[in-house]
Formats: C-alpha cells, sequence, structure tokens
C-alpha cells in the first residue's frame, strides 16, 4: 500500500517535470516562431530589393507602364521633406506639451492632457489622413506637402510628448532645487537644466518619432497625394515613399513590383537606420514601439 | 554721532539701486516664467484642441449619412455608391473578425516569448531577444503588406488555406473553398506579426515587476519552474489583459497591410478563406474615388465609427492599467 502511493507520487512528480520541460520549451519556441517572419520578410525585401536597386533608383524619376527602368528620386525626396516639415511642427508642440505635463503637471487639465495623449497615440492613421483632409486639403482646395506633413505631425506629437514627461520626471528633483538656490528662475532650471539633462532621451525620441512617421502610408493617401513628377511647391501634391510602394504594389505590372520592392528596401533602411541605429546608440534605452 | 547727511543719501540711493534692480530682475524672471508656461501650456491646449478638433471634423462632415441612414447605416450590409445606398456593416464585421483572430493567435505567441524573455533567458539573450522582437514594430505597415501580398499569401494559399480547405471545407462552412489569395485569414496572420511586439513587451514589463520572493516561494514549496511560472502570470494577469487589449485597439485601425492582403470584397462569408473588407480599408481604397459628397459623408462616418471602436477599447485598456497600479499601491501600503 504504501508502496504503491511512493509509485504514484513518483508518477505525479514525472509528469509535473514533463509538463515543466514541454512547456518551457514550448516558449522556447514561440521565440523561434516570432523570429522567423523578420528573418523571412528581411530576407525576402532585400533579396528582391537589390535586384530592382540601382543609381537609376534614386536619381530618376518613375517611368510609365512598360518602359523599363525608372526611379523614385521624387519619392524620397518627397519622404524627407515632409519628414522635416512634420519634425518642424511636432517637435516644439511635443516636447513643450511634455515639459508642461511633467513640470506643471499637478491638476486635472493635465490629467485630461494626459489621457488625450494616450488616445492621440492610439489613433488609427487613416483617421489622422481624413482628420488633415478636413483640416488643411478642403480649405486649399488641394492636396498638398502640407496636408500631408500636418498628418505626420499630428502622429508624432504623442509619442514625443509621452517619453518627454518620462524622462523629465526621471530627472532628480536635486538639480532643480540646487538652480532655483542659486536664484536661477524657473524657466531657466526647466530649458537649460532639466531638458539638457534629459536631451540625449529626448533626441532618441524624436528620432524614434520620426522613423515611425516615415514608414506610415495611410496618413498621406489623401493628403500629399501623389505625384509622378518633380512637386514644383509645397502646396502642390509631392510622392512619397510609402505611397509609391502601395501605387506600385496594388498595379498589375511586374516591373512596378520589382519597383515596389525596390522602395521597400529604401523605405526600411531609412527607418532603420533612424530608430534601430538611434537605440543600439542610447544603449538599447528606449523601445522602438509605437 | 550722527551720519553725514551725503553718506545717508549715498546710502539711501545704493538702497533704492539694489531695490530698483531687484525689482527689474522679478520683472524679467515673472515675464520669462510666464512665457514660458504660457507655451507650455498652449501646446498642452493644442492637443485637447486637436482631438476635439477631429471629433467635431468626423462628425460634421458625416452629417449627411448619419441623417440619412441613422443607426441603420451600422447594420446595413449593403454599399452602393451607384445607387447611393451605404451601410458599413461588412466593415465592421471584417474589422472585428480578423482582429479578433489575428489576437487570438497572437496572444500565446506574446505569452510564450514573454515568458520565455523574463523567466528562461538571461539578461543578454533577453536584451537580444527584445530588441529583435521589438524590431517587428519597427517595419512600416506598407513593407508588411508588400511581403504579404507577394510572399505570405501564395504560401498561405499553397501549404496552408488551400489543403485545409479541401480537407475540411465541405465539412466545416469556416473553412469552405475556393480559397481566393488575399482573404480574412491571410489578413489576421499579418495583425499576428504586427500586434505580436506591443503586446509582448508590456506583459515582460508586467512580468518583470512581479516580485522575485513570489517565485522562490513558488519553488520553496516544491513546485516546478513552470508551476512558478503560472503564479507569475496570474499575477500579472491584469497588466497582460491591458497589454491585449492595446494590441486589440492597434490591429483595429491597421490600415496598409490589412488592406492589402484581405481582398477588398464588401460581403460577410461564414469561411475565414473569402475575402473581406475593413473599416480602415475601405476608407484607404475609396476615398479618393469618392465623388459624390454623400459618398465622402458615408467614408468618414465609417472613420467616425472606426475612432470610436478604437477610442473604447484603448480607454477601457487605459482605465484598466489605471485600475491596476492603483490596487498595487494599496497592497504595498498594507
Amino acid at each position: 500500500m504504501s508502496q504503491r502511493r511512493v509509485q504514484f507520487k513518483q508518477s505525479v512528480i514525472t509528469r509535473r517535470n514533463l509538463v515543466n520541460r514541454l512547456m518551457i520549451g514550448l516558449s522556447g519556441l514561440c521565440v523561434v516562431l516570432a523570429l522567423i517572419p523578420l528573418a523571412l520578410i528581411l530576407f525576402y525585401t532585400v533579396r528582391e530589393g537589390i535586384s530592382a536597386l540601382n543609381l537609376e533608383f534614386f536619381t530618376r524619376l518613375p517611368k510609365p507602364v512598360g518602359e523599363a527602368g525608372g526611379g523614385m528620386a521624387n519619392a524620397i525626396v518627397g519622404t524627407l521633406i515632409m519628414m522635416g516639415m512634420s519634425a518642424v511642427i511636432a517637435v516644439p508642440i511635443g516636447l513643450l506639451c511634455g515639459v508642461y505635463l511633467a513640470e506643471y503637471g499637478n491638476n486635472t487639465f493635465s490629467s485630461v492632457v494626459r489621457f488625450l495623449t494616450e488616445v492621440m497615440s492610439g489613433l488609427p492613421s487613416i483617421i489622422i489622413g481624413i482628420f488633415a483632409y478636413a483640416l488643411v486639403v478642403k480649405p486649399m482646395g488641394r492636396f498638398s506637402a502640407y496636408a500631408g506633413a500636418v498628418a505626420l505631425a499630428v502622429l508624432m506629437v504623442p509619442t514625443i510628448t509621452k517619453t518627454t514627461e518620462e524622462l523629465l520626471k526621471l530627472v532628480p528633483l536635486t538639480l532643480r532645487e540646487a538652480g532655483l538656490a542659486l536664484g536661477a528662475p524657473r524657466w531657466i532650471v526647466n530649458t537649460r537644466i532639466v531638458i539638457a539633462a534629459a536631451a540625449k532621451g529626448i533626441i532618441t525620441a524624436v528620432m524614434l518619432a520620426i522613423a515611425r512617421a516615415a514608414g506610415e502610408t495611410a496618413p498621406l493617401l489623401f493628403t500629399a497625394l501623389n505625384n509622378r513628377f518633380w512637386h514644383t511647391s509645397l502646396d502642390q501634391p509631392i510622392a512619397s515613399l510609402p505611397v509609391q510602394i502601395y501605387t506600385y504594389a496594388t498595379s498589375p505590372y511586374d516591373d512596378w513590383h520589382a519597383q515596389a520592392w525596390a522602395g521597400a528596401t529604401v523605405l526600411i533602411v531609412i527607418v532603420f537606420v533612424l530608430s534601430v541605429v538611434v537605440r543600439l546608440v542610447s544603449g538599447g534605452k528606449f523601445t522602438v514601439q509605437q | 554721532m550722527t551720519t553725514s547727511p551725503a553718506v545717508a543719501e549715498a546710502s539711501r540711493s545704493q538702497l533704492r539701486a539694489a531695490e530698483i534692480r531687484g525689482m527689474v530682475t522679478k520683472v524679467k524672471t515673472q515675464v520669462g516664467d510666464r512665457v514660458f508656461f504660457i507655451l507650455c501650456a498652449v501646446a498642452a491646449v493644442l492637443i485637447v484642441l486637436v482631438i476635439a478638433g477631429l471629433i467635431f471634423q468626423l462628425v460634421v462632415s458625416s452629417q449627411d449619412t448619419i441623417h440619412r441612414f441613422g443607426f441603420g447605416f451600422l447594420s446595413s450590409k449593403e454599399w452602393d455608391p451607384v445607387n447611393e445606398q451605404y451601410g458599413a456593416a461588412t466593415f465592421l464585421y471584417g474589422t472585428i473578425v480578423s482582429s479578433l483572430l489575428g489576437l487570438a493567435m497572437a496572444l500565446p505567441l506574446s505569452l510564450g516569448i514573454a515568458i520565455f524573455l523574463v523567466e528562461v533567458s538571461g539578461q543578454t539573450m533577453r536584451t537580444v531577444l527584445s530588441f529583435l522582437v521589438e524590431t517587428l514594430a519597427a517595419i512600416p505597415s506598407i513593407v508588411y503588406g508588400v511581403w504579404g501580398v507577394f510572399v505570405m499569401v501564395p504560401f498561405l494559399q499553397q501549404h496552408v488555406t488551400g489543403p485545409l480547405s479541401r480537407a475540411l471545407g465541405s465539412a466545416f462552412p469556416l473553412f469552405a473553398g475556393p480559397v481566393v489569395g488575399p482573404n480574412m485569414f491571410a489578413a489576421s496572420c499579418i495583425l499576428i506579426v504586427m500586434i505580436l511586439p506591443i503586446i509582448t513587451s508590456i506583459s515582460r514589463d508586467v512580468m518583470l515587476a512581479i516580485p522575485m520572493s513570489q517565485r522562490e516561494a513558488a519553488l520553496a514549496l516544491g513546485s516546478t519552474k513552470w508551476e512558478a511560472i503560472m503564479i507569475v502570470v496570474a499575477n500579472a494577469r491584469w497588466g497582460i489583459l491591458g497589454a491585449v487589449i492595446l494590441g486589440l485597439g492597434r490591429a483595429l485601425g491597421e490600415t496598409m497591410a490589412v488592406t492589402l492582403v484581405i481582398g477588398n470584397s464588401p460581403q460577410i462569408s461564414a469561411s475565414l478563406f473569402q475575402p473581406g473588407y475593413t473599416m480602415a480599408s475601405v476608407i484607404a481604397n475609396e476615398f479618393n474615388e469618392a465623388t459624390t459628397s454623400t459618398y465622402v459623408s458615408a467614408l468618414i462616418e465609417v472613420g467616425l465609427v472606426l475612432l470610436l471602436t478604437t477610442f473604447v477599447v484603448n480607454t477601457l485598456a487605459r482605465l484598466l492599467v489605471w485600475s491596476v497600479s492603483r490596487k498595487k499601491v494599496a497592497g504595498g501600503r498594507q
């Protein structure tokens, strides 16, 4: 009888050990399963993209259907221009709002703002496109680089605000007290001491926000639209890399599919240089999470 | 001895000078402080204005169809721009089904990864693997779409959905064929990869925050490592739920990748292997082609529905996280 009980216990222990090994093994398998798509996406994009990438791709305009060659020079430039413009709009707003929340943010209003920032970062990007359409395109009467930049800026602000607030709250109180004790007014303390102390992290956050915006397609579809030629001014429709990739990928032509892959490769390189490298430099402290 | 009037005069004027200087710097300080504060406050007010303006714009721009179709807009399956009949039911269905299916497949995977990162791997491996998983979040959605439509869809059709449908299609309407390349299932598959990083990283952070003593106590009572891990997961459940809901919010609003692989056909089909359409996709596809004002209004109303859906979902996640952190404070006080 007692021997049977021991045997029973033994079998339970074996079973538990087996479950233990099995489940821990499965968790490892999950990691492998997640890394497979990452490897596949990078592999295919680079393999298909490299063959269509050449000097022409970076220097020429798109060619009409059927003509070989051509490039996406206008789209690459368009993306860079809109990234710059949206950064000019979003960085001051995002930064100042972050400062407000961190330094003056002990009231109900800032709780509301904090909540709305959260809401804003969860907004589907296509909705932001509609907003920019109603705000800029409709009154102006035409699609423009300005509208695209506004849409991308709305996308960038919450990321910058949230990270700035978090980073400023990490700056020790003693630094502020030391500054105030030396007779510096509060705004000098905030700009010269607190923001300066968190500058490295804030720059990283800004770069990540720009990187995220660079790859966005949906907000540009009906704000910046697309342009097969060089834009003549910023109040005209302008080409961008993501929209151009989308146009080519949904077309039925093989030439254009190859160009779409090449565009995807360039886009990945731009985004990775901005986000992944920045993250490596900053010591892995900041995530590329959106 | 009294001080001479000249000395008194001098010291008085000195005093006044200091006073004036003090006042000037005080004024300067106050002005600088006020200007800086106003700048910051204006930026904060701008955020409120953007959100308010956004909702206002969407509501105003969709008045036409809101009045014409009322709540029938949500239940009608008819989407016929030619005859000016608009209903969003097919898009609601497509959005919800593709998101929930993607979420259901992403959850066990993300949880497994989080468990591996927190409980199994060492510090270095955790950093490297976290970095790789989060790299998935850095890939632009259009690149997912291009890869999905040229690589994943043909692969799925040949090796997964095709054979499944041939084997089970006649018995289960869920797998009924004929399999079309881009379909609901493909959209869910691409969503898995896209929402996996956010669920993983939040779950990982929540689990990392569970005190070591929990694991030690479980192990000391003779539990296996897996049983100890389950205790950690049970303690982290609310945070994980918050992560899941945030992932759902992300999936609901995902546009480009889904648009490229879901097939964009306004129909409700019992089979997962048939094309569908989501709210975000229909806006992306048809907004520029919308010629009549009613058409535009209908698309913007679809956007409004999408906005409200994601708003409710994200708020829910937010409140959940807040209530959890409040509970933790209460627990810490005891």
